[in-house]
């Protein structure tokens, strides 16, 4: 069967890998439930399975993308096939939703992309990405301590942290220059810190990419999101570099750090044009702060 | 899923560097280490779309989703960071009432209902 929407997950070399991928892939359907299977063509294979047009033509797949649930069922299928080829080869990841019309699409996709999947494959053989969240700890001046600590003399009862109405105005104002105070020589400690994370970690890894922080309120981790970074490192240096990651959260008393991975190399895919400098910053880890900068600033 | 994976060391195996696979780590600041526990699919969904949505080559298929929309989208998405499950639970759901997000939100606009929720008040305080 050559006709039909092709799905496509992932671009590896067609070396022996595509058949490893095969079999790796019996256990792990598609997006649609569907086998996923390597086309090739050029010296590339493309990992791929046929989907129905009801969900996948350009009308119906538009409107899909707006149903929350389903996106993400359709992003953690699409990822699982990606790791699952990535465990067996090089993998470059195509981004979601990616759809061609039968065999013949998928071929013309890799013929247009030639190029960049052969130089990305080049770039990325033998690496893994990891991710690394930093989040400043759990503020303190606004919990129960604080409340116990009245900054005026006079200061009202405990326990009516945020009850205005049990002080005077001025006391009320004290409090909370106080509370603003202490906030922000947190933030320094954390921003410095994320700083040193990232600054680290750079210089450990091949390349650095700084993503944007999350947001606090809705993913329900009140923490501040001050670092989302990922890191593209080689396979056997993994252990060393999460080893490394564990030592800098234990330095980092303000911080709470968090590593995910290995992934894919996902974030690595474009070749590095814009940020070259920072390629042969990261190698020594001498100047990646204006990007921890940019991240800490925001907000 | 009621799990987060920020939460510390619940038991898993060792990160090892033979296979993607997305496990996670977490060191408090308390310098613990560990694995963190996982929803059924792996790793955080906002790690996921992250990289799917965003990340990964952009090449043209044959179908052409305007790729506005998908950054639209990517964009609105960085605010729904937790599941949806999660959120939801937290009573975050106004991706439900906006137009641009969802379908049903743009029949409930045309509709005599008049879709007031929480939304706007997420969203002035995303800014």
């Amino acid at each position: 069967m050559t006709e039909g929407l092709r799905y496509a997950y992932a671009v590896v070399r067609d070396t022996d890998a595509p058949q490893a991928a095969r079999t790796a892939l019996e256990r792990v359907p598609g997006v649609a439930g569907e086998p996923v299977v390597a086309v090739r063509h050029l010296g590339l294979a493309v990992l791929a399975g046929t989907v129905p047009a009801e969900d996948f033509d350009e009308g119906p797949l538009r409107q899909r993308l707006d149903d929350m649930a389903w996106l993400e069922r359709v992003a953690r299928t699409h990822q699982r096939v990606v790791d699952t080829v990535g465990a067996e080869s090089c993998v470059i990841p195509v981004r979601l939703a990616t759809v061609c019309q039968g065999e013949e699409g998928l071929r013309r996709m890799l013929a247009a992309g030639r190029e960049r999947f052969a130089s990305a494959l080049d770039r990325l053989e033998g690496r893994v990405e990891w991710g690394v969240k930093a989040y400043a700890a759990t503020p303190v001046p606004e919990g129960p301590s604080a409340a116990q600590e009245p900054p005026a003399p006079e200061g009202p009862p405990a326990g009516t942290p945020s009850a205005p109405g049990g002080m005077s105005g001025r006391d009320y104002l004290r409090r909370r220059k106080a509370q603003r105070q202490a906030t922000e020589r947190r933030w320094g400690d954390t921003e410095e810190g994320a700083r040193l994370v990232h600054d680290t970690l750079s210089g450990l890894a091949e390349r650095a990419r700084l993503h944007p922080p999350q947001d606090p309120r809705l993913s329900g981790v009140s923490d501040r999101n001050v670092l989302n970074a990922a890191y593209l490192v080689r396979r056997e240096d993994s252990a060393a570099f999460a080893e490394r990651v564990g030592e800098l959260a234990g330095r980092t008393a303000a911080l709470r750090v968090e590593l995910t991975g290995p992934w894919a190399p996902y974030s690595f895919t474009a070749p590095d044009e814009t940020d070259a400098p920072d390629e042969t910053d990261a190698r020594d880890g001498t100047d990646a702060r204006d990007g921890a900068e940019s991240t800490g600033a925001e907000g | 899923m009621g799990e987060r994976d920020s939460v510390t060391t619940r038991g898993g195996v060792a990160p090892t560097a033979g296979a993607y696979g997305s496990p996670a780590s977490s060191f408090g600041s308390s310098g613990s280490y560990g694995l963190a526990g996982r929803g059924e699919g792996g790793a955080n969904l906002a790690d996921i779309l992250e990289r799917v949505l965003d990340k990964g080559v952009v090449i043209a298929g044959d179908i052409r989703i305007n790729l506005l929309d998908i950054e639209l989208l990517t964009i609105k998405l960085r605010l729904i960071v937790a599941s949806v499950d999660k959120a939801k639970e937290m009573g975050i759901d106004w991706w439900e009432h906006d137009p641009s997000l969802s379908s049903r939100a743009r029949a409930e606009v045309n509709g005599p209902q008049k879709t007031e929720v929480t939304g706007g008040e997420n969203r002035e305080s995303a800014e």
